[in-house]
C-alpha cells in the first residue's frame, strides 16, 4: 500500500455523499431498529459469538470423526504420519498466527481511527491468507502426484508423477492477480482513488499467493524417502507369497494387486490368490499392508475434509476482509463505529485456531 | 451494519406510519426486498403452508395405499419414496420452520416491544435459503426420489441410485435457514428487550423461542457437517461411514440424532409456547408457575442434547451407553409434565371461555399427554426392543408431531389470525373444523397403537390380513383429518375475503402485540411501549362499542403489582 499517500479526510466525504447515508442527519450507520450505536454494537458482537458457535459445532463433527477413527484405527494414523509433511505445516501455523496478530491490531487501528494502519494491516492479513492457501496449494497438489488421497482414491506411490496439478490449483489466483492488476490500472487511469488503492491492495494480496506456492516449494520436501515404504513393503511381502509360488506371472499379478489399486477390491481380491496359493505368514502381511492402507486412507479422508473446509473458511475470511478493506478506505471506520472490524476479527481468529488444533492433530501424529 | 436499501425503505413510510404493514407499500418488490419480519413472517407463513399441503397430500396417498393388505395403486418403490419424501418435506420444510419462522418471526418483536429483529437482512436470508432449500427437494423428487426415509441412514443412503445428494443439499441449506432465525432470535431478545420487558416479564411464547433457538443454533450445524460427509461419501468415496474402508455407518446414526433429537424438541417448544399463552388468555388467569415453564422450555432444550442414543437402541449401541441414554430420556418427561401440570393449574377455577383457540390448545394437552407419556414405554429398553420400528413408534411421534405440534400451531394461527390479517373468521365452523381434525385425528393414529404393539412394522407397503381392520380405521381417519384440515383452510380463507374486521384485542390478552392495532403498523410500536408483567387481566375488559377488549387505567398501579407478586411465590 505504498502507491497512494493521500490523506483519509479528502476521501471520506465524497463517497459519502453518493452512498446517500447522510440525509438522515442522525449516525449514518445505525440501523432504524436499534436504540443505540451501543445497542447495535453489542447485537452484532453476540450475533457474531454465537455464529462462531456454530462454527465449532459444524467442525465438531469432524473432530468428533477424528477422535472416532483415532481410537479404532490407531495403526492407521501412526502409518499416515510418514506422508505428512509438519515443516509445511509448521509454516502455515506460523502464518496464520502472524495474520491473527495483524487482525488484532487492524481491530485496534479502526478503534483509534488510524486509516492508513488499518488498510495496511488488512492488505497484510489478506497477503497471509493467500500465502497460506499457496502452500497449501503445494502441499495438495504434492499429495495428489504421490497419489495420497481420500480412501476411495488412496493409491501412494514411491515416485511422484509430474502433473500440472499445482498448475491448475493455481489458476484461480492467477486470474485474480490479472483481473485485479486491470482494474488497478483502470483506476489509476480514471484517478480513482479509492479503486486504485482497493484493487492495488487486492494486487498484493493476490500476489501474496505466489509467495506462498514459493515458500511452500522451498520448504524441504520429504518426497519418496518414506512415501514409498508402505508400497515398497506391500510389494516385496507379495514377491515372497509369488516366489513361494513358483509363478513368475502370478508374482507381478499380486504386486500389482497389492501395490497398486489396493483401496479399490484388491485387498480380498490379492490376498485370495496369493493365499491360495502359498496360505503362508507372507499372505497375512500382505493382508495386514492392505487392511493398514485401507485405513491410512480413511486418515486422509477426514485430512481432506477438515483441511479442505478449513480452507473454504479461509476464502470466506478473504472475501470479508477485502470487504472491509473496502469500507476502510471509504473512511467507514473510527472510533463512533468499528463493528464490523471487531466482528470479522473474531472469524479470523476462529479460522486461526481451528488451524491451530488441526495442526497437531493431522501433521504431528505418529 | 449499514444498510442503504432498508434506510430508504424506511424512509419512505416515515410520513404515514399509521398505515399497517400490509399497506404501507405496494408492488411485488416491496414483499420479495421487504425487511419487515411481519411480512417475512407471511411470506414463511405462505411457503410452509403449501409445504403442509404436499407432504399432507403424500400422506394420503400413502394411507389410501394401505386401505388394502396388496397393491392398491403404489408400487413398493414409489411407496418407499412415498413415505421418504412425506417425512422430509413435514420435518425439514413444514414442522421446524412452522411455528418458528412463521409465527415466531410475525410475533417476536411485536411481544417484545421491538421494531424488528436484530438483523433484518439475515431474516429474509433465511426465508430465501429455506426456498432455496424447498427447491433442492423439488429437485429430489424430479431426479426420481429418495427412498431412503426422512433418516438417511447409511449404508443404505450411499448405495441406493435415487437423488440423496439433492435432498441432503436441501437439508444443508434448510439446517442454515433454520441457524439464521435462531440466531437472530437469540440476539434479539439478549440485546433488545426494551426498558421494562425483564427476563421474567416476557411472554412464555417468547421463552419458548429462546429454548428453542438455542437448539436451532448448537444442533443444527452437526446436520450440516453430515450432510456434507454424506455428500462426500457419494461423491468421493471417503469412506468414513463405508465398512468396507474401516468407516462406521453407526457414526452416521450418532451424527443424524444428535440433531434429529433436538430437533424434534425445535418442533415441540414452540408449540409448547404458543399453548401457555392460549391457556392462561382464554381461562382469564396469571399463568401458573410461570418461572417454572419459562425454565422447564430451557431444561428440555438443554436435556434434549443428551438423550439422542435412544434412536439406536439396537443399533448396536453398547448396552452401558444404552442405558444411560434410557435413564436421561425419562428426566425429558420432568419438564414436560411440568408444563402440563401448570397448565392444568391455570385452568383451575380460571373463567374458561372455548373460542377456538382455546379448543386447539385443550387437544394439544390431550395429545401431547398421550404423545409423550407413549414416549416412556420407547425410552425403556425393554420394551423399545419389541416396539422398534413397529407402528407404535409412527403413532408415538405422530401424536407429539401432529397432535402436538400441528395442533398447537393451527392454535396460535387461530389465535393471532387476527393481529396478522386484521379479520375475525367464523367462530362456530373453526370450532367445528377443530372438532373434525381432533377426532380425525385420534381415529387415525390411535390404531396405530395397536397395530403396533401387535407386530405391524412400520415402512411397509404391503402388510398381513390379520391387519386390516386397524389400518382400515387408520386410513378412514386420515380422510376425515384431511376434511377437518380443508375446513379449517377454508373458515381461514373465508375470513380474508368476508371476515369482520378486528379489533385490536379480540381475545382480551394481555401482552404487548395486542396492544398495537390489527394488523399492526409498519414499525410496531413508534416508541418502547410501556412494560408490565403479563398475564394480568383485571384491568382488560370487553368493550362492546369495539366488538374487542380494552384497557381500563382504574386498577392502581400497585395494586397490579400485588396481584403479580404471588403469582410467582406460588410457584
Amino acid at each position: 500500500m505504498s502507491t497512494t499517500t493521500a490523506p483519509s479526510s479528502e476521501v471520506a466525504p465524497s463517497e459519502h455523499s453518493d452512498g446517500g447515508h447522510d440525509d438522515h442527519g442522525h449516525d449514518p450507520f445505525l440501523a432504524h431498529h436499534f436504540g443505540s450505536a451501543k445497542q447495535q454494537f453489542d447485537a452484532g458482537k453476540f450475533g457474531m459469538w454465537l455464529f462462531l458457535v456454530t462454527e465449532i459445532l459444524f467442525f465438531s463433527g469432524l473432530f468428533c470423526a477424528y477422535a472416532v477413527y483415532r481410537s479404532t484405527h490407531p495403526e492407521a494414523f501412526a502409518n499416515a504420519d510418514q506422508y505428512l509433511d509438519p515443516m509445511l505445516g509448521a509454516a502455515n501455523t506460523a502464518v496464520l498466527i502472524f495474520s491473527s496478530l495483524t487482525m488484532a491490531w487492524a481491530v485496534r487501528a479502526a478503534q483509534l481511527g488510524q486509516k492508513q494502519l488499518l488498510v495496511r494491516l488488512l492488505t497484510i492479513t489478506l497477503s497471509c491468507a493467500s500465502i497460506f492457501l499457496g502452500v497449501k496449494a503445494v502441499e495438495y497438489s504434492h499429495k495428489w502426484d504421490l497419489g495420497i488421497l481420500w480412501a476411495s482414491n488412496f493409491n501412494p506411490q514411491a515416485h511422484a508423477a509430474h502433473s500440472p496439478a499445482l498448475l491448475v490449483l493455481s489458476i484461480p489466483a492467477m486470474i485474480t492477480v490479472v483481473v485485479t492488476a486491470i482494474l488497478f490500472g483502470v483506476g489509476k487511469s480514471r484517478k480513482s482513488e479509492i479503486m486504485s488503492k482497493f484493487w492495488g491492495c487486492l494486487l498484493i494480496a493476490a500476489l501474496a499467493y505466489f509467495g506462498g506456492v514459493g515458500l511452500g516449494l522451498t520448504v524441504p520436501v520429504i518426497e519418496g524417502a518414506i512415501t514409498g515404504e508402505a508400497a515398497h513393503a506391500s510389494a516385496e511381502a507379495g514377491h515372497h507369497a509369488a516366489e513361494g509360488a513358483h509363478h513368475a506371472a502370478a508374482a507381478e499379478e499380486a504386486v500389482e494387486h497389492a501395490a497398486g489399486h489396493a483401496t479399490e477390491h484388491a485387498a480380498g481380491d490379492a490376498v485370495a490368490t496369493t493365499a491360495a496359493k502359498s496360505g503362508s505368514l507372507e499372505a497375512a502381511a500382505i493382508e495386514q499392508a492392505a487392511i493398514d492402507r485401507t485405513y491410512t486412507g480413511i486418515f486422509f479422508s477426514i485430512y481432506y475434509v477438515m483441511t479442505g473446509l478449513h480452507g473454504f473458511h479461509i476464502l470466506i475470511g478473504m472475501g470479508v476482509i477485502a470487504w472491509l478493506l473496502y469500507r476502510s478506505l471509504l473512511g467507514h471506520f473510527g472510533p463512533r463505529y468499528f463493528g464490523p472490524v471487531d466482528f470479522v476479527g473474531l472469524y479470523w481468529h476462529l479460522v486461526d485456531l481451528i488451524w491451530i488444533y488441526l495442526f497437531p492433530l493431522l501433521y504431528l501424529i505418529g | 451494519m449499514s444498510d442503504n436499501a432498508s434506510r430508504t425503505a424506511t424512509a419512505h413510510v416515515h410520513g404515514h406510519s399509521e398505515e399497517d404493514y400490509l399497506r404501507c407499500s405496494h408492488g411485488w418488490k416491496s414483499w420479495a426486498f421487504t425487511l419487515d419480519h411481519k411480512r417475512i413472517g407471511v411470506m414463511y407463513l405462505i411457503a410452509i403452508l403449501i409445504s403442509f399441503l404436499l407432504g399432507g397430500v403424500m400422506a394420503l396417498v400413502l394411507r389410501a395405499e394401505l386401505f388394502t393388505p396388496d397393491k392398491l395403486f403404489l408400487s413398493e418403490d414409489m411407496y418407499n419414496q412415498m413415505f421418504t419424501l412425506h417425512g422430509a418435506v413435514m420435518t425439514f420444510l413444514f414442522l421446524i420452520p412452522s411455528i418458528p419462522a412463521a409465527l415466531g418471526n410475525f410475533m417476536l418483536p411485536v411481544m417484545l416491544g421491538v421494531k424488528d429483529v436484530a438483523f433484518p437482512r439475515m431474516n429474509l436470508a433465511s426465508f430465501y435459503l429455506w426456498v432455496f432449500g424447498a427447491i433442492f427437494f423439488l429437485m429430489a423428487i424430479l431426479l426420481g426420489g429418495l427412498d431412503t426415509g426422512w433418516t438417511f441412514y447409511t449404508p443404505y443412503s450411499t448405495t441406493t441410485n435415487t437423488a440423496v445428494i439433492a435432498a441432503s443439499m436441501g437439508v444443508f441449506i434448510l439446517g442454515f435457514s433454520s441457524i439464521f432465525t435462531g440466531l437472530n432470535f437469540l440476539v434479539t431478545i439478549n440485546t433488545m428487550r426494551p426498558a421494562g420487558m425483564t427476563w421474567f416479564r416476557m411472554p412464555l411464547f417468547l421463552w419458548s423461542l429462546y429454548a428453542t433457538s438455542i437448539i436451532q443454533v448448537l444442533a443444527t450445524p452437526v446436520l450440516g457437517i453430515t450432510g456434507l460427509l454424506l455428500i462426500a461419501e457419494r461423491t468421493l468415496g471417503i469412506g468414513i461411514f463405508d465398512p468396507a474402508r474401516g468407516g462406521d455407518p453407526v457414526l452416521f446414526q450418532h451424527f443424524f440424532w444428535f440433531y434429529s433429537h433436538p430437533a424434534v424438541y425445535i418442533m415441540i417448544l414452540p408449540a409448547m409456547g404458543v399453548v401457555s399463552e392460549l391457556v392462561s388468555t382464554f381461562s382469564r388467569k396469571p399463568i401458573f408457575g410461570y418461572r417454572f415453564i419459562a425454565y422447564s422450555s430451557i431444561a428440555i432444550a438443554l436435556l434434549g442434547f443428551l438423550v439422542w442414543g435412544h434412536h439406536m437402541f439396537v443399533s448396536g449401541q453398547s448396552a452401558l451407553a444404552a442405558t444411560v441414554f434410557s435413564a436421561l430420556t425419562f428426566t425429558v418427561s420432568i419438564p414436560s409434565a411440568i408444563k402440563v401440570f401448570n397448565w392444568l393449574a391455570t385452568m383451575y377455577k380460571g373463567a374458561i371461555s372455548l373460542e377456538t383457540p382455546m379448543c386447539y390448545a385443550l387437544a394439544f394437552i390431550f395429545l401431547f399427554g398421550i404423545g409423550g407419556l407413549t414416549g416412556l414405554y420407547l425410552g425403556a429398553l425393554a420394551t423399545d426392543v419389541h416396539l422398534h420400528d413397529t407402528y407404535f413408534v409412527v403413532a408415538h411421534f405422530h401424536y407429539v408431531m401432529v397432535g402436538g405440534t400441528l395442533i398447537a400451531f393451527l392454535g396460535g394461527l387461530h389465535y393471532w389470525w387476527p393481529k396478522m390479517f386484521g379479520r375475525m373468521y367464523n367462530e362456530m365452523w373453526a370450532r367445528i373444523a377443530c372438532l373434525i381434525v381432533f377426532v380425525g385425528f385420534n381415529a387415525t393414529f390411535f390404531p396405530q397403537f395397536v397395530l403396533g404393539s401387535r407386530g405391524m412394522p412400520r415402512r411397509y407397503a404391503r402388510y398381513d390380513t390379520e391387519f386390516v381392520y386397524f389400518h382400515q380405521f387408520s386410513t378412514s381417519g386420515a380422510m376425515l383429518l384431511g376434511c377437518g384440515l380443508m375446513l379449517c383452510a377454508g373458515v381461514l380463507i373465508h375470513s380474508l375475503l368476508r371476515g369482520r374486521k378486528a379489533p385490536a384485542n379480540p381475545w382480551g390478552s394481555s401482552t404487548l402485540e395486542w396492544k398495537c392495532s390489527s394488523p399492526p403498523p409498519h414499525h410496531n410500536f413508534d416508541w418502547p411501549p410501556v412494560v408490565s408483567a403479563p398475564y394480568q387481566y383485571d384491568h382488560i375488559v370487553y368493550d362492546p362499542n369495539h366488538q374487542g377488549y380494552v384497557e381500563v387505567e382504574d386498577i392502581p398501579e400497585e395494586e397490579d403489582e400485588l396481584t403479580n407478586a404471588p403469582v410467582e411465590s406460588h410457584s
